[in-house]
């Protein structure tokens, strides 16, 4: 275990300071057909991911999109090992660095945990500890992971928050939580996340709960930060508008499944999965005429039928036909290359987006 | 944190005052004459007139609390028609056993308590959390005195007979009554028997005090160790569904560290308040447990002096008692700012 460590170690020091040097070929995380079932006592099991796959590169940003309960979430706590050990079920395979983070000791994954790979989350009202100074929730994650003295850890603490743009950092150390604003508090979360410079960063739909000013502002930040350290990121997000300025490329999940996936421009550019042509056509347009009505998806991401039987969508679908529901629909790609499609009727390749 | 302190010992002042004359007016309304109460079923008219002209009996109400009050101010707190014995006297005599009792109870109950309360929540469902909520419940529904009985029996008394050839009676290691064995010529400054122990190093009177103490401590602190096992185990169910604990766990932190750091402190607070709530009123004497054991504390002085319709010893006592209350939630509040920093007062 220690081997893996120095080793992995390494291999980060080296391409750590730029992206420049990153081997794109290497994979950094590989998910394979991941898939998480949540089981009550005496209840039916949910799958809340059923059998999702993806990799993510060394310093790549990788974007997961899709509704509320479409298993984003769940896929990004399965991999980080943080679901519930009672009532859920995970199976599949994480690999990071080519080891199964899933069969992996608790005390390994926790070594890892906030050193190699960390995880912001989505609401940063609830995940700082309200009872305890900000200082103390940065400094012990760099005291954790490195053999640094209270008082280094609590210099690198300051600098942290001052590189995550919070003001007079000295003196944020010593407040708690409820004294500092929302966006504050989300760079405070991003400054943990990164204080160990992790080769892979999580971010759970990070500027959900922030005010639209905010959003842009910690953007930028995450954006900035995952540059300079080389970080990988999955961005999970149900805004488009987020993956449009971020994203390399881009995942797309409904009901806990991938439905399509493809670089960013290629699938901003040709969406063909009708579920992603409707998240599309319902953004709002600067260049739209004026008057004319959003066209939203309609009904709830509840309106669904399970993969096993049909495709989940069909329920919502304006091109659903009886092919629609006849059977488990496999992932193919369509034409062109990387841009795997999960529809019977995909959109035309040729139609113009907008 | 001084200020607010200042203020709210000031604030008592009113407080005490208004229950000093609710005290006494709802005394007087009591059935009953006290001078009868006093001198028996043999009264003569003549001794009663005597009994109630010494003691102002016969005087208007109205007279008889600003006497009282004018008194009360001197620091004179009267003497008891009963038994002859001053109240202040009395209360300083007999208040430390209770506080001793009191407070064995409470460290009995939260050092049980609290540790149970989690390992229950850890494992929500499981065997432990189903002993410790059914457990709890029965600590509820049992009668102290009833448990206190038990305990004096089988650890006290002794019982008789034999299981797999161990003798039931070995089992009676404890003293059954009283707070210290008479012949132990324990010198006292405190009237806390451990306390007087450890302040003269007599130690061999400390440690019989101490062991005086375990049983009633046992009995009192079930109604506290169930309400607290309870309350923990559902604080903790609580925080540990938290967002901060998943960040703490995202954070590669020792399990050790997230329950001491993250879980603990945050699942404290409400188990501080029934702490405080607990300790308040274990401090205003359990008669039940005092008599049990011939525990001599305030509990049962306060029990005869109800009986016996002695307004002054109720007066004082009670009064007493409340300025304790009100520091113990003094201190309950005080340590809510020391855990919780967004409820600190600037």
């Amino acid at each position: 275990m220690t081997e893996t460590r120095t080793d992995a170690t390494l291999t980060r020091t080296g391409r750590r300071g730029s992206r420049g040097p990153v081997n794109r070929d290497e994979v950094l995380l590989e998910i394979k057909d991941l898939r998480v079932t949540f089981q009550r006592r005496g209840g039916p099991a949910t799958a809340a991911v059923d059998g999702v796959s993806f990799s993510v590169k060394p310093g790549e940003i990788v974007g997961v999109v899709g509704e509320s309960g479409s298993g984003k979430s769940v896929t990004s706590m399965a991999v980080m090992g943080l679901l519930p050990q009672r009532g859920s079920k995970v199976t599949g395979e994480v690999l990071y660095r080519g080891e199964n983070l899933l069969t992996m000791g608790q005390r390994q994954l926790a070594d890892l945990r906030g050193s190699e790979l960390a995880m912001v989350f989505q609401d940063p009202m609830s995940s700082l500890n309200p009872v305890i100074p900000v200082g103390l929730q940065v400094t012990e994650v760099l005291r954790r992971h490195q053999d640094i003295s209270r008082e280094d850890a609590r210099v690198e603490a300051e600098d942290l928050l001052r590189r995550c743009g919070i003001p007079d950092p000295r003196r944020r150390l010593s407040e708690y939580p409820h004294q500092l604003s929302g966006g504050m508090r989300q760079r405070a979360l991003i400054a943990i996340a990164l204080a160990c410079k992790p080769a892979l960063l999580i971010c759970d739909e990070p500027t959900t709960a922030l005010d639209v000013t905010i959003q842009a502002q910690v953007l930028e930040l995450l954006k900035e930060l995952v540059n300079d350290l080389g970080t990988a990121m999955v961005m999970i997000t149900h805004d488009l508008g987020v993956v449009a300025g971020l994203c390399d490329s881009v995942n797309v999940m409904y009901a806990g499944r991938i439905v399509e996936a493809a670089g960013r421009r290629e699938l901003f550019a040709h969406p063909r999965h009708r579920y992603t042509e409707g998240l599309l056509n319902s953004i709002p347009r600067l260049d739209a005429p004026r008057g004319e009505p959003l066209q939203p998806i309609p009904g709830t991401p509840r309106d669904t039928i399970a993969w096993s039987k049909a495709c989940a969508f069909a329920p919502r679908c304006l091109h659903a036909d009886d092919e629609c529901v006849v059977g488990d629909l496999p992932l193919v790609q369509l034409g062109r290359v990387n841009h795997p499609v999960r529809c019977v009727h995909p959109a035309p390749e040729e139609e113009p987006h907008g | 944190m001084l200020r607010f302190a200042v203020r709210r010992i000031l604030l008592m002042v009113p407080v005490l005052f208004g229950l000093s004359v609710l005290l006494f007016a709802w005394l007087r309304a009591l059935p009953g004459d006290p001078a009868r109460a006093l001198l028996g079923e043999k009264a003569t008219p003549a001794s009663i007139a005597q009994v109630n002209a010494t003691y102002g009996f016969d005087q208007p109400l109205l007279q008889q609390y600003l006497t009282y009050t004018g008194r009360l101010l001197h620091g004179d707190f009267g003497s008891s028609p009963r038994t002859g014995e001053p109240v202040l006297g009395t209360f300083l005599d007999r208040f430390p056993a209770t506080v001793e009792l009191a407070v064995a109870a409470m460290i009995f109950a939260i050092t049980v308590g609290i540790p149970v309360g989690y390992f229950a929540a850890k494992r929500a469902g499981g065997l432990l959390d189903t002993i410790a909520v059914s457990g709890s419940l029965l600590g509820v529904v049992v009668p102290v005195f009833v448990l206190a009985y038990l305990l004096k029996i089988v650890f006290a008394i002794g019982l008789p007979g034999q299981v797999f050839g161990f003798s039931l009676a070995d089992l009676a290691f404890l003293p059954s009554s009283g707070r210290q064995d008479p012949r132990i010529d324990a010198t006292h400054v405190t009237n806390f028997y451990v306390l007087d122990g450890l302040l003269t190093r007599e130690w061999d009177a400390a440690w019989d005090a101490l062991i005086h103490l375990i049983l009633p401590a046992i009995a009192l602190g079930s109604i506290p160790l169930a309400i607290i096992v309870r309350m923990t185990r559902a604080s903790v169910i609580d925080v540990l569904n938290e967002d901060y604990v998943r960040t703490a766990a995202a954070k590669g932190l020792a399990p050790s560290l997230i329950t001491r750091r993250h879980v603990l402190r945050n699942a404290m607070l409400p188990v501080v308040t029934v702490i405080g709530l607990q300790t308040g009123a274990l401090l205003s004497g359990a008669v039940l447990t005092e008599s049990v054991f011939a525990f001599n504390g305030i509990g049962s002085y306060l029990f005869d002096a109800i009986s016996g319709l002695d307004f002054a010893v109720l007066q004082g006592f009670i009064l007493f008692i409340a300025l304790v209350y009100a520091l113990v939630n003094l201190v309950v509040d005080l340590l809510y700012g020391v855990i919780d920093p967004r409820l600190r007062t600037k």
